[in-house]
C-alpha cells in the first residue's frame, strides 16, 4: 500500500508523543479520582451535599491547622517559658521573664548596654537594611517601571530581563554573589584592571568594614527588584493615556503631568508594593545566610538569623527567648499586613 | 523641558529616536548586563579548571594552559611557548622548575629512558622565557566528578521529589479549598477566608521553633514528608484558584447536580477543566516556590542523605575550604530547570503576578 509507506516527519511523532503522554496522565488522573469517588460518595450521601464543602476545605485547613495556627499559638506559649526541653509539658512556666531579658536595657541606643545586645544589634541591622534596602528598591523598581511604560521596542524582553534573579532561590543568589565578591572574585579583578594597585591587595568585600552591609543590600534590590517593576508597571499601565493628552492641551508641564497625574494615580499601587516590599525586607535571611553567614562579627545579622540560632542551632537552645522574640517579629509583620489589608479595601471601594 | 516630558508619560508622538529615547534603551541594556551578567560569569567559571579558577584577575572564557602527557610521568606536563638562547621558539613540556629556573623536554622526541631526562635531553631556562601555551578547555570534571563524590545525586532526587509530589498535592488540596470557597454556600465561609488569610500574614520565619516541635512529634524530622506536606497548603493558590472559579457559571453546577453527577464528580469533571489556566499558574509558582524553598527543609532536615538541593549547597560552607569548582557546577545544574522554566514560560508567570501581586 502506498499511503502505508509515507514515513512520519519528526514535528508528528513529537505531537504523537505528547498526545499519548497527556492521554496518560489524564488516564491516572481519572483512574484516581474514580477511586476516590468510592469512598467520598457514601460520605455525600450521609452528610448531603450541602455539607460536601467542609469535606473539600479539610485537606486545606487541616495542614494550616497543624503547622501554622497551632505553632502559632504554641509559639505564644512557648516565649513565656524557659529551659531547654523541647516539648511545652517539660518546659518551666516564666511568665513574661523572656520579653524582660530582650527589654534589659540600660541605654536603648547601645546595644552593649543590653543583656541580650545580640537581639539588639540584629534590631539595629534589621532597621538599617529595611530602610536602605526598601527605598533604594522601590525607587529602582519606580524608574525601571517608568521606562518600560514608554513605547519600547523589546518591552516584553527587557520586563523578563529585570524579573529573572526574583525567580532565582536565595541560596543560588547567595552563591553567585560570593563567588563574584570573594578576594579573587571579578570585581577585584575589574578594579585591578583600572588600578594596579588593587591587584596586590583585593578589597575583601564581604569581610571589610561596612561593604558587607552595603552589598547585602544591593544584591536584595538585585534579587527582588523585577517583582516589584512587574506590579508598578502594572499600574502605570492601567493609568489612560488620554488623562496626558488633556492635561498637556490645558498647557501643563511635563512635572506637573506627572505630579498630578502619574503619581495620585499611582499611590495606591505604590502604598501596596511599599507594605509588600516591607514585611519581605523584615525577613530577610537566606540569601544573606548563604552570603555572608551574618559576619563580619555580626554586622548582617538581621532577626530572622537572631531567632534561628537562639531557637534552633546553638548549643543550649533557647527556644523560649527566641519565641519571644518571633513574638515581636510578628507584631511587626502584622501590623504591616494590617496596613495592607486596609489600603487593599480602601483601593477597592474606590 | 520636552525631554522630562517624554520620559515622564508614555506617549511621545515623533517617529525620529530622540535623547530620552537614548537615555531609557542604554538604561535597560545595562539592566541585561547587571541582571544576567553575574549569572553569566558563574556560568563561566563553572567550566574552568580549579588551577585557573583563581587566576587573578580573572578571564570570562575558561582558558587553561595545554599540557601533555609523557612516558615515565605519572601527571601530564604543561606546555610552554620557550625562546631559547639562540632566539628559537619552541613548544617545551616543563618537567620540574628549580628556583627561577625551569627545566623542560621536547614532547615530540621520547626520551632515552622514560621518566630521566640526560642531561643533553633538557633544556634548563629562565622563567621569563617562558610563556604559557593555553586555549579554551571546558572542564566537564566539575560536572561529573561531584555525581559521585558528594551526595549531589541524592539532593537532586530529593529535590525533584519534594516539587513534583508537593506540587500535584498542592493542586489538588488547594484546588478542593477554593471550589469549597466559590461554589457552595455553608456556615462559617467567611471565617475560613480570614483565617486563610492571617495564615498568609504568619510566615515560617515567625514560628520556627513551635514548627521544629510539631515536626518532632508527628516524626516528621528528616523525613521529606515533612518538607513536603507543610508547604503543600499554600494561601496564594487558594486564593488565585478561587478568584479564577468565581468565573464559572452556577448554571454548570447545577446542571450536573440533575443529571444526578455527585460533588466529587462535579469537582474533577467540571470544575477542573475549567480551571485549568489558573491550575496551570498555580503549577508553575509551585514548582518554583518548593525548588526554591530553603528555611523549611533547613529546619526539617538535619541528616545529609535527606538534604534538598539548596540545603546540600549551603552545606558546603560549612567546610573549611570550599570546594569551589564543584559548588559552581552545583549552582549551575540548580539555577537551570528554573531559568529553562523562564524561558519558555516567562509570559504565564508576569500575568500571573501581574493579577495576584503576591509570591511565596
Amino acid at each position: 500500500m502506498i499511503e502505508g509507506n509515507r514515513s512520519r516527519s519528526m514535528g508528528e511523532w513529537i505531537s504523537a508523543i505528547r498526545h499519548g503522554f497527556e492521554a496518560l496522565l489524564i488516564g491516572i488522573f481519572s483512574g484516581l479520582m474514580i477511586a476516590l469517588e468510592f469512598f467520598i460518595n457514601p460520605i455525600q450521601r450521609w452528610v448531603g451535599f450541602r455539607r460536601m464543602a467542609y469535606l473539600f476545605l479539610l485537606p486545606n485547613m487541616a495542614i494550616f491547622g497543624i503547622f501554622v495556627i497551632f505553632p502559632m499559638l504554641l509559639n505564644f506559649y512557648y516565649s513565656m517559658t524557659s529551659g531547654v526541653a523541647l516539648f511545652p509539658e517539660d518546659r518551666t512556666f516564666v511568665g513574661t521573664d523572656n520579653y524582660e531579658i530582650l527589654a534589659d536595657c540600660e541605654d536603648f541606643t547601645d546595644p552593649n548596654s543590653c543583656d541580650e545586645d545580640f537581639f539588639w544589634r540584629a534590631i539595629y541591622n534589621t532597621i538599617v537594611f529595611v530602610f536602605f534596602q526598601v527605598g533604594g528598591m522601590v525607587l529602582m523598581a519606580l524608574i525601571t517601571a517608568l521606562v518600560l511604560n514608554r513605547e519600547i521596542v523589546g518591552r516584553g524582553f527587557f520586563r523578563s530581563v529585570y524579573f529573572y534573579p526574583v525567580l532565582l532561590s536565595p541560596v543560588v543568589v547567595g552563591l553567585i554573589w560570593r563567588w563574584i565578591l570573594q578576594r579573587y572574585g571579578v570585581v577585584n579583578g575589574v578594579l585591578a584592571q583600572i588600578d594596579p594597585k588593587f591587584e596586590a591587595d583585593p578589597v575583601l568585600f564581604l569581610l571589610k568594614g561596612d561593604w558587607p552591609t552595603f552589598w547585602v543590600i544591593m544584591i536584595s534590590i538585585w534579587a527582588q527588584m523585577g517583582f516589584f517593576t512587574l506590579i508598578l508597571l502594572a499600574g502605570l499601565q492601567s493609568i489612560p493615556g488620554v488623562l496626558y493628552e488633556a492635561s498637556s492641551i490645558d498647557g501643563a508641564s511635563p512635572w506637573q503631568g506627572f505630579r498630578f497625574i502619574t503619581m495620585p494615580l499611582l499611590m495606591p499601587t505604590m502604598f501596596v508594593v511599599l507594605v509588600l516590599a516591607l514585611i519581605r525586607s523584615v525577613q530577610v535571611f537566606d540569601q544573606v545566610f548563604v552570603l555572608t553567614g551574618g559576619g563580619p562579627g555580626t554586622s548582617t545579622k538581621y532577626m530572622v538569623q537572631y531567632i534561628y540560632e537562639t531557637g534552633m542551632r546553638n548549643q543550649i537552645p533557647r527556644r523560649g527567648l527566641a519565641a519571644a522574640a518571633s513574638m515581636v517579629l510578628g507584631g511587626v509583620l502584622f501590623i504591616f499586613t494590617f496596613i495592607q489589608l486596609w489600603l487593599g479595601r480602601k483601593s477597592e471601594s474606590v | 523641558m520636552n525631554t522630562l516630558r517624554n520620559f515622564i508619560i508614555r506617549k511621545h508622538g515623533k517617529s525620529r529616536i530622540d535623547i530620552t529615547d537614548a537615555v531609557s534603551y542604554i538604561y535597560l541594556v545595562a539592566g541585561v548586563f547587571v541582571m544576567f551578567g553575574p549569572v553569566l560569569w558563574v556560568v563561566m567559571s563553572s567550566f574552568k579548571t580549579q588551577a585557573s579558577l583563581f587566576e587573578f584577575p580573572p578571564r570570562f572564557l575558561p582558558y587553561s594552559q595545554n599540557t601533555v602527557e609523557i612516558e615515565g610521568y605519572d601527571s601530564p606536563l604543561l606546555l610552554f611557548k620557550v625562546t631559547l638562547e639562540d632566539g628559537q621558539v619552541r613548544e617545551l613540556a616543563q618537567v620540574r622548575r628549580v628556583g627561577l629556573e625551569s627545566q623542560l623536554i621536547d614532547p615530540d622526541k621520547p626520551l632515552a629512558t622514560p621518566g630521566r631526562p640526560s642531561g643533553d635531553e633538557i633544556y634548563r631556562v629562565r622563567i621569563e622565557k617562558l610563556e604559557p601555551i593555553e586555549s579554551i578547555q571546558l572542564a566537564w570534571e566539575n560536572y561529573t566528578e561531584p555525581l559521585d563524590r558528594f551526595n549531589f545525586l541524592t539532593y537532586l532526587k530529593n529535590s525533584v521529589i519534594v516539587t513534583m509530589v508537593a506540587t500535584i498535592i498542592t493542586l489538588i488540596i488547594n484546588s478542593m479549598a477554593a471550589f469549597a470557597l466559590s461554589k457552595y454556600r455553608f456556615a462559617g465561609r467567611d471565617v475560613f477566608l480570614v483565617v486563610i488569610i492571617s495564615t498568609l500574614m504568619i510566615p515560617i520565619s515567625v514560628i520556627i521553633v513551635p514548627v521544629f516541635l510539631v515536626i518532632t512529634r508527628l516524626d516528621l524530622n528528616n523525613s521529606l514528608w515533612g518538607v513536603i506536606i507543610p508547604g503543600a497548603a499554600t494561601p496564594t493558590g487558594v486564593f488565585l484558584l478561587r478568584q479564577y472559579m468565581l468565573t464559572i457559571p452556577d448554571e454548570l453546577i447545577e446542571a450536573a447536580r440533575i443529571d444526578g453527577a455527585s460533588e466529587w464528580r462535579i469537582y474533577w469533571q467540571v470544575i477542573l477543566p475549567l480551571a485549568r489556566p489558573a491550575l496551570a499558574v498555580l503549577a508553575i509558582f509551585s514548582i518554583m516556590w518548593r525548588w526554591n524553598d530553603f528555611l523549611w527543609p533547613l529546619i526539617v532536615l538535619s541528616r545529609s542523605e535527606k538534604y534538598t538541593l539548596q540545603v546540600g549547597l549551603n552545606a558546603f560552607f560549612g567546610e573549611l575550604n570550599v570546594p569551589w569548582h564543584y559548588v559552581l557546577a552545583m549552582t549551575v545544574l540548580t539555577l537551570l530547570p528554573i531559568t529553562l522554566v523562564f524561558a519558555f514560560l516567562q509570559q504565564f508567570i508576569s500575568t500571573g503576578i501581574a493579577t495576584t501581586g503576591s509570591k511565596g
